[in-house]
C-alpha cells in the first residue's frame, strides 16, 4: 500500500455511493460559465460534523445526471455552508448550471489529500495557479490569513485567460490587506485591464524566491503546472517542497473505480495533492 | 458404517462420481446456489448447476491466441475443460449492479430500494488461477480503508469447490505466476478428478459439516500418488511462460519506450482483455432515469481502461491514443498493481490471450519488451 507525505483521509460507506442530501443556499456567478454554489447539508447534524482540509474535494451528485468531483473552495472554518466553484463543462456540471437556490443535490466527501498547511509553517509560501485552479487553493489562503503569523512571505501568482475570467477578484484587496502579495496576470489584455499580461510560468521568474525556505503550491491547467514546476526546478526549489494538485476522471472517490489512476496512485485517494518528488517519474510520461 | 463418518479437516477422501449429486443437494438444503461450468448455446459458461449431469462431461477446450474451441472428446471426465471467457468475477462483482433506486420527494429524493440480498453462492470448479484472482479482488474490494458492501455481501458466504487442473490449455501460464495448476489453500473443498473417482480435500469446517454422512473412502496412497502424477504432468505440459523476475521494474522503468507504440498498432482497444480478466476491477456509474423524471436507478457497470471515455475529463482525454491505453492496462496489471495491492495483477489464466481478436499475447509482449530494452 502506498504511503505518501500527504495524509490520506479514510472514509467508509455502507451503501456504495450513498447520497447525502444538501440544499443550494446561494449561487454566485464568478465568470463566464463558472459559479460558486454555497451548499448546506439538509441534515443539520451532518452539516455540523462536516470538516475538510484545504485542497480536498467532494463528489457532487445530481440524480439522473451523475456525479462529478468538485474541489471545496470555501473557508474550512465556516461550518455553516460549503462552497463549490463549478465550471460548466461536462454533462453533470452543465446540469448543475441549471440549478436554482433551494434545489437539492448530494455531496459525498470530503475526499483526498490536502495542501501541507502544517509542513509549511515557518516557511515562505508561493502559490502559482491558473484559471479554475484558484478555487481549490482558496481554503489554503483563508487558512494562511487566519494563521498569518505562522507563515513567512506568502505570494499568490494567479492567471486567467482574460480579466473577465478571473476568480474572486473582489477578495484580492482583502487578501493583500491580510499580508498576502497578490499578483494577477491575464493571457490576453483588453480595455478593462492595465495589469500584467502573460502566462503564469512566464511571470514566475520575476519573483524573488528563496529556494531554501519556500514551498510552492500549484494547481491549474496541466500545461501550466508543467511549466511552473520547470521554473521552480530552475530556481533550485527542492522537489519535495513543490506540491501539485491534479485532476482526473473520478467515479468513486475511494480508490475503487480505477479511473483516476496515475501510475501506482489513485488521484482521489493518494491525491489530488501530491508532493512532486513522489509524482515526478509518472507525471513526466506522455499520455500516461 | 462409512455413512456415519465425518471427514477430518485437511484430510483427503474419495467419492464415487454420482455421490457428487448428494453434495449438491446438501448445498441446496443449506441455501446455497450452486454455480459451475456448463455448456449453453454451444459454448462454455458458468451457470446454475442442478446436478452432475449439467457439468460439461466429455468436453475439452482448445485455446490459443485469439482462438477458443469447445470440443466433445468422448471421454467421461467432468472437469477436463479449461474455463472460457467467463470468470467468477461476474458473480462477486457483476458486470451490472443496481446500487439503489430513488424516488423524487418534493425537491429532494428518497431511496426507494436498497440492494437485494445476493444469493449464497457455491462455486463449483474454481481453478487455482481463479482462486488467486478472487483473492486479488478480495484485497481490492475489502481493503482496510474501504469495503465494497456489494462485493462483501456476495463474497463472505461463498462456498468454494476448487479443482486441480490436470489438462492446461494452450494459453495457460499459471506456473509462471505461481498460482497453479495446483490448488493450495483458501478453498472449502478441493477436487481432483481421476477417471473413476473424485478426490476431495477438506478445507473448512463448513465443508466437513456438509459432507457428514456422505459415503466416502479415505484416499489411498495409490490415489494420492496418482493425483500427484497428474499435477506434475499438467505442470510439464504448460509450455507458455512469463518471466516475471524483473517485474514490475521492467515496465515502470520503461514507460516511455517506443515498443509501446508497436503494440498500440496491433491493439484494437476492444476491451475484451479487461472484460475477461478475472482481476480487472474498474467500474463506471450510470443513472437510469424514468421518462417522467420521478424515479432513477443508480447502477454500477464494468468499465475498461481501453474505453475512450475512461480517462475523459474537463481538460480533454488523458489517454487519447490506443498505445497509451494498452500501456495503462499492462503497466497496471504487471507493474503498478504491485505497489497498490502487494502482488502483480495477473494470475496466468491466459484469458486475455485467448480472447484477444488481434492475438496479442502478454507473455510474448513482455518478452519482446525485455528484448527491446536490453538490445
Amino acid at each position: 500500500m502506498t504511503m505518501l507525505a500527504t495524509e490520506i483521509v479514510r472514509t467508509h460507506a455502507d451503501l456504495l455511493l450513498e447520497p447525502h442530501w444538501a440544499e443550494i443556499k446561494s449561487i454566485i456567478p464568478e465568470a463566464a460559465d463558472i459559479a460558486t454554489y454555497w451548499i448546506r447539508f439538509v441534515d443539520s447534524d451532518e452539516q455540523e460534523a462536516f470538516r475538510f482540509e484545504p485542497g480536498q474535494f467532494n463528489m457532487l451528485y445530481l440524480p439522473g445526471f451523475g456525479e462529478s468531483a468538485i474541489s471545496i473552495s470555501s473557508d474550512p472554518q465556516d461550518h455553516e455552508k460549503i462552497g463549490h466553484t463549478v465550471r460548466f463543462v461536462g454533462n453533470v456540471t452543465r446540469a448543475v448550471s441549471r440549478l436554482k437556490v433551494g434545489d437539492i443535490v448530494s455531496l459525498r466527501g470530503p475526499f483526498g489529500s490536502h495542501w501541507p498547511m502544517k509542513e509549511m509553517e515557518g516557511k515562505d509560501v508561493f502559490i502559482a495557479c491558473g484559471g479554475i485552479g484558484l478555487p481549490p487553493l482558496r481554503p489554503a489562503l483563508y487558512h494562511i490569513i487566519q494563521n498569518r503569523d505562522k507563515y513567512g512571505k506568502v505570494t499568490l501568482l494567479y492567471g486567467a485567460r482574460t480579466s473577465g475570467d478571473l476568480m474572486f477578484p473582489k477578495e484580492y484587496e482583502d487578501w493583500r490587506k491580510a499580508g498576502i502579495d497578490v499578483e494577477v496576470t491575464v493571457d490576453r489584455g483588453d480595455a478593462n485591464w492595465n495589469g500584467r499580461v502573460g502566462v503564469v510560468p512566464m511571470w514566475f521568474y520575476q519573483f524573488r524566491i528563496d529556494p531554501h525556505k519556500t514551498t510552492i503550491l500549484t494547481c491549474g491547467p496541466e500545461i501550466m503546472i508543467r511549466f511552473v514546476i520547470f521554473e521552480a526546478m530552475a530556481r533550485r526549489v527542492p522537489l519535495d517542497r513543490i506540491y501539485v494538485s491534479l485532476e482526473r476522471n473520478m467515479k468513486c472517490g475511494q480508490g475503487s473505480c480505477g479511473h483516476c489512476q496515475l501510475g501506482p496512485y489513485f488521484i482521489c485517494k493518494e491525491g489530488p495533492v501530491f508532493r512532486f518528488d513522489e509524482l515526478q517519474s509518472f507525471f513526466n510520461v506522455e499520455e500516461f | 458404517m462409512p455413512n456415519e463418518r465425518i471427514p477430518d479437516m485437511g484430510s483427503t477422501i474419495t467419492i464415487e462420481k454420482p455421490v457428487f449429486n448428494l453434495l449438491l443437494s446438501r448445498l441446496k438444503e443449506e441455501g446455497y446456489l450452486p454455480i459451475g461450468p456448463r455448456v449453453k448455446n454451444e459454448t462454455l459458461v458458468y451457470d446454475e448447476i442442478e446436478s452432475i449431469d449439467d457439468l460439461p462431461q466429455g468436453y475439452s477446450t482448445k485455446q490459443k491466441p485469439g482462438n477458443f474451441r469447445l470440443v466433445h472428446e468422448k471421454h467421461s471426465r467432468f472437469f477436463d475443460i479449461i474455463p472460457g471467457a467467463q470468470s467468477w468475477k461476474q458473480f462477486l462483482f457483476p458486470s451490472h449492479t443496481e446500487l439503489f433506486a430513488m424516488r423524487k420527494n418534493g425537491k429532494s429524493w428518497e431511496i426507494s430500494s436498497q440492494p437485494m440480498e445476493p444469493p449464497k453462492y457455491a462455486f463449483i470448479g474454481v481453478r487455482a488461477c481463479e482462486l488467486a484472482a478472487i483473492q486479488i479482488q478480495d484485497g481490492i474490494f475489502m481493503r482496510e480503508d474501504f469495503t465494497d458492501p456489494h462485493y462483501r455481501a456476495r463474497r463472505i458466504h461463498a462456498f468454494v469447490i476448487s479443482v486441480n487442473c490436470t489438462q492446461p490449455a494452450g494459453t495457460c501460464f499459471c506456473t509462471s505466476m505461481g498460482t497453479g495448476p495446483r490448488v493450495k489453500e483458501e478453498f472449502d473443498v478441493n477436487l481432483t478428478e481421476l477417471d473413476d473417482v473424485f478426490v476431495l480435500t477438506i478445507g473448512s469446517e463448513v465443508a466437513r459439516r456438509l459432507l457428514a454422512g456422505i459415503p466416502f473412502d479415505d484416499a489411498s496412497g495409490y490415489i494420492l500418488s496418482n493425483v500427484e502424477r497428474k499435477l506434475e504432468h499438467a505442470e510439464h505440459q504448460m509450455t507458455r511462460k512469463l518471466d516475471s523476475s524483473d517485474l514490475p521494474n521492467l515496465i515502470i522503468d520503461h514507460l516511455d519506450h517506443p515498443y509501446w507504440l508497436e503494440i498500440g498498432k496491433r491493439c484494437l482497444s476492444c476491451t475484451n482483455c479487461t472484460q475477461v480478466c478475472p482481476t480487472c476491477f474498474c467500474w463506471d456509474t450510470q443513472d437510469e432515469m424514468s421518462l417522467d423524471g420521478k424515479t432513477t436507478r443508480r447502477n454500477r457497470l464494468w468499465d475498461s481502461c481501453f474505453n475512450p471515455g475512461y480517462s475523459h475529463q474537463a481538460g480533454g482525454n488523458t489517454r487519447p491514443t490506443i498505445y497509451s491505453r494498452y500501456r495503462q492496462w499492462l503497466s497496471h496489471k504487471l507493474g503498478t498493481w504491485k505497489e497498490q495491492f502487494g502482488t502483480l495483477g495477473c494470475v496466468g489464466c491466459g484469458r486475455c490471450i485467448t480472447w484477444c481478436p488481434a492475438e496479442i499475447d502478454i507473455t510474448e509482449e513482455i518478452a519482446a519488451l525485455r528484448n527491446e530494452v536490453n538490445r
